[in-house]
């Protein structure tokens, strides 16, 4: 057929089906591809709390959105160009997040009767036939006849061929974009290794979608969007925990420790769990504890043994572990502690987005008992953030929080990696015996960095006692003195703060060095205020965007940094926290715009803000 | 390089701390044949770690010339843990109390027992809260006037001893604060099984729960109310050593051994995990008529493998077969473009 093709800078997709549908698949097929191809790619998986939610129903939507472009992209989008329907549920819960003039692609099996009737359509009204879509371009298509009509010689059950739905949309996707199917039919061949009529099943219902594209009378226009100019180099596709995964392990591969990673199950912080453990190969050792307590408890031996140890949780779980934190920052071992927010309090929403712990990773423990805490911004930086924050725990003895959230850790992006040569080696130094006769070993002496050695058990002469007790200077020995306690107290407070001089400084990441307007934002908020930032500035606009990823201790010249705006805007995906902190050290009378929706925000949001403070 | 061995003393592991506990409390027996038996191990002082949670018990590390970890309350099994996952090769030895390792730290405790993994538990059973001056633990028997529990204690307590067979524990000890020769003894049985090792060790707290033991400790009802197991060796007790127990059934009975032919007597099998689910269960209160007498010794030991042995075979497989990690491959992935 004749489709005409139309040249598009930047486009965003929205899949939606039920959760048995496929959709976070399809989702993720169609990323790898399509950074395959060279666009620049970020996505947005959006799913239930419950793993079979009631089919057919608006709590059972699950939805994966993604953004690429042949220019660079640095959000999962606002609104949607495409949406791709499984049901009629689907159709209920995002059509408000489709452009006007959007495309939308049905499964018309998932608007009969029964499927309306669970998206709660009034009695005898279709969204497909009413005309209530006429503003968009709508595309129906009987996915569920054509998949079972491709299939009818495969000996396949109906509920087996029903599961290669999916594959059809995709295809069809891929011949919308013109996107080579390998890398798909590569994946399906790996995935089915052991079921070959599966492989057969699906690449036909794939390569079906796409001949349907090529084949049907339809209106439909085909778009090209070409690579992105982004920087020279080589490039893989990856998601926010398998970033902060790998980093673990190049940090234990560049000290030269054992990586003890104990956990718990959570969501959404399972997935790092899930990826260290295919590691083992590099001496991982991953140990899923009875309880978060445990979990933690487990790792504070293992690092007292000389392991890089680590855990990791969501927020209750941090909550759980708060004791133990504390006595790891008194015994002042290294331990790093990732929490992967997400909707609180109490259970709040597992599977959505919030920035809402930082307040909890910074005081959040009984005493004085100060953390570092850092951040990661995009999906590849939980790499860099990961790394970073086992960095910082080895030099200086202290657990360390790296934070990260659901829309990150979750998200994907292309991250052009980095050798194993280009990371730095960190230096573990354990303690050694340089004891004098008659001398004796003071475990808690410190260093230029007011850290103190790691003395691990198996070092002769080194035997030495710690605890979650007050402890005397140096010795360590249990000491209820009320001077040497404001002491030590001052000093693991100085401790943490001397940190400053060991951090980058903070920099200005788009915009003027001096001017009107700061967007100041920290975590996974970094894409949305990136976009809304540089439109702005290119509307003529005076605003400049800042990203604090250092926020305990901060950067030393954040202050500085700060002075040289007339106003400071905090966007937070919480009810305002990192703002109680900045106006509480810089004494600034900063805003805030706050979403706490267990979404992102999108750049619009911010833009809007923008433009109301420049007035 | 000196390789000559050095023989070690008690007074090796002794510490220049001051040993705070109340004067006549059980602890210190228990600390002072700790020392003692510690040199007769032949493992290395820096080999060693002594890890414990809250509690009185729990302060131990300090005195104890050798690595070591007062932690908080209720974790020291599942800071062991990780310490055991990571370093094998150490001697791991968990302190801990009843109200430690059977409240605070119950979930932990069942868990260690089921993972087996290679470490020696002392849990200083006193029946009382002593730390936090006097209030009922989860071992104190049924109407126990404590601080908290002014009208009598409705807590049923715990069994230590079955409540760890029941979690699959694989070496099930105790013994008591006044029988010194006898701990030392189950404290080199523990260090020689491997695989998480539970001692109970009877102690009397002379504060607030003085004489909850004294029925099994003091020498004119001792030999009543007590029975001593040794592997192989028929279930005898008495103040003549005159009574044993016979199963009629699964019951057990106390028998007089004069009536009584000697094959006929219940023969101590450490190895039965079904009889040692009945000796567990010896647990009466000794006031009751025909109440059975309390075991001590060893009662059960199995040889079943060991968390972290298992968990280091599945790095070494991983390795043989797909070769030690190349960090570069793995930062690479295996889809990757190059602009």
């Amino acid at each position: 057929m004749s489709a005409q093709t139309e040249i598009k800078t930047d486009v965003v997709i929205l899949f939606a089906g039920d959760s048995g549908d496929g959709i976070q698949l399809t989702g993720t097929q169609f990323t790898t591809t399509t950074a395959l191809y060279g666009n620049d790619v970020s996505t947005f998986p959006n799913f239930p709390a419950e793993i079979r939610a009631p089919q057919g129903t608006i709590a059972g939507v699950s939805g994966f959105q993604l953004h690429f472009g042949s220019v660079e992209v640095y959000t999962a989008g606002d609104a949607s160009d495409v949406l791709v329907v499984m049901n009629a549920a689907a159709l209920k819960a995002n059509l408000k997040q489709l452009k006007q003039g959007g495309i939308i692609i049905a499964n018309s099996d998932g608007f009969d009767a029964k499927n309306l009737k669970l998206a709660k359509y009034p009695d005898g009204v279709n969204p497909l036939t009413d005309g209530s879509l006429e503003k968009y371009k709508v595309h129906v298509i009987d996915v569920t006849k054509i998949t079972r009509t491709a299939l009818a010689d495969s000996g396949l059950g109906t509920k087996e061929m029903d599961r290669s739905k999916n594959m059809f949309v995709l295809g069809y996707i891929y011949w919308m974009y013109n996107r080579s199917l390998d890398t798909t039919i590569e994946f399906i061949k790996d995935q089915f290794k052991k079921r070959p009529e599966l492989i057969d099943a699906n690449v036909k219902v794939l390569k079906a979608g796409y001949n349907y594209g090529d084949t049907v009378e339809a209106p439909m226009n085909r778009f090209e969007v070409k690579p992105a100019p982004v920087s020279k180099g080589t490039y893989r596709s990856i998601m926010g925990n398998q970033a902060a995964a790998l980093g673990l392990i190049a940090a234990a591969q560049k000290s030269g420790l054992t990586l003890f990673y104990g956990t718990y199950p959570i969501t959404p912080a399972s997935d790092i769990l899930h990826e260290l453990s295919k590691h083992k190969n590099f001496g991982v050792k991953t140990f899923q504890a009875e309880d978060e307590i445990a979990a933690i408890a487990s790792t504070i031996g293992a690092s007292f043994g000389g392991a890089l140890g680590v855990t990791g949780s969501s927020g209750p779980g941090i909550a759980l572990k708060g004791e133990a934190i504390g006595l790891a920052l008194m015994l002042e071992l290294p331990l790093v502690i990732v929490n992967i927010q997400r909707g609180g309090p109490s259970t709040g929403l597992p599977t959505k987005t919030e920035q809402a712990d930082l307040l909890q990773a910074i005081y959040g423990r009984n005493g004085e008992a100060p953390v570092p805490v850092i951040a990661a911004c995009t999906p590849s930086d939980c790499f860099n953030m990961a790394f970073e924050a086992c960095r910082l725990a080895i030099e200086f003895m202290t657990p360390v929080f790296f934070l990260s959230d659901g829309y990150i850790a979750n998200g994907a992006e292309p991250w052009k990696f980095p050798s194993a040569a280009e990371l730095p080696e960190l230096k573990a130094a354990f303690a050694k015996n340089n004891l004098k006769d008659g001398e004796k070993f003071l475990p808690y002496k410190r260093n230029e960095k007011l850290a103190r050695e790691w003395a691990i058990p198996g070092t002769k002469g080194l035997e030495h006692r710690v605890g979650g007790i007050e402890k005397e200077n140096e010795t360590g020995n249990i000491s209820y003195d009320p001077e040497n306690h404001e002491f030590m107290v001052k000093t693991r407070q100085a401790k943490v703060d001397n940190i400053a001089n060991y951090i980058p400084l903070q920099t200005i990441d788009n915009g003027k060095e001096k001017g009107k307007l700061l967007i100041l934002g920290w975590g996974s908020t970094y894409g949305s205020i990136k976009t809304a930032v540089k439109e702005a500035i290119a509307e003529g606009y005076d605003v400049s965007h800042a990203h604090v990823r250092y926020l305990n201790p901060l950067p030393k010249n954040l202050g500085d940094v700060l002075k040289n705006y007339d106003k400071v805007l905090i966007p937070e995906i919480n009810n305002g926290q990192l703002i109680k902190i900045i106006r509480d050290k810089y004494l600034i009378d900063a805003q805030g715009l706050n979403k706490i929706k267990g979404m992102p925000f999108t750049s619009i949001e911010i833009k809007e803000k923008i433009k109301e403070l420049s007035k | 390089m000196e390789t000559a061995e050095i023989k070690l003393t008690a007074k090796d592991f002794v510490t220049d701390q001051e040993v705070r506990w109340c004067p006549g409390c059980g602890d210190y027996s228990i600390l002072k044949q700790v020392q003692t038996v510690m040199p007769e191990l032949g493992i290395p002082k820096e080999e060693i770690v002594f890890i414990s949670g809250i509690g009185c018990s729990s302060r131990f590390p300090y005195y104890m010339e050798t690595f070591g970890m007062h932690s908080i309350h209720g974790r020291a099994t599942a800071i062991a843990s990780g310490l055991k996952a990571t370093r094998p090769e150490l001697s791991v030895w968990i302190v801990t109390g009843d109200g430690d390792a059977l409240s605070i730290g119950g979930n932990h405790f069942v868990h260690l027992l089921r993972r087996n993994f290679d470490v020696n538990v002392l849990l200083f059973n006193n029946e009382i809260y002593g730390l936090t001056k006097g209030q009922y633990s989860p071992t104190s028997p049924l109407g126990k006037v404590a601080k908290s529990t002014p009208m009598g204690s409705v807590d049923h307590p715990f069994n230590p001893l079955a409540l760890s067979l029941g979690a699959d524990g694989t070496f099930i000890a105790r013994t008591m604060d006044r029988d010194p020769i006898h701990m030392r003894e189950v404290l080199k049985r523990a260090n020689a099984h491997k695989g998480t090792s539970l001692v109970e060790i009877y102690q009397n707290c002379n504060v607030f729960n003085d004489g909850a033991f004294e029925v099994f400790t003091e020498k004119g009802s001792k030999k009543m109310n007590t029975l001593f197991v040794e592997h192989g060796k028929p279930l005898v007790f008495g103040e003549q050593a005159d009574k044993g127990i016979k199963l009629d059934g699964f019951k057990p009975v106390i028998v007089n051994i004069a009536d009584t032919s000697a094959n006929d007597l219940w023969i101590h099998d450490e190895k039965d995990q079904v009889k040692a689910s009945i000796l567990v269960r010896f647990f009466d209160n000794p006031a009751n008529e025909n109440a059975l007498p309390r075991p001590f010794g060893v009662f059960y030991q199995e040889d079943r493998f060991c968390y972290e042995d298992a968990m280091n075979a599945q790095i070494e497989d991983a390795i043989q077969s797909k070769g030690n990690g190349d960090l570069d491959a793995l930062i690479r992935g295996k889809n990757t473009w190059t602009i």
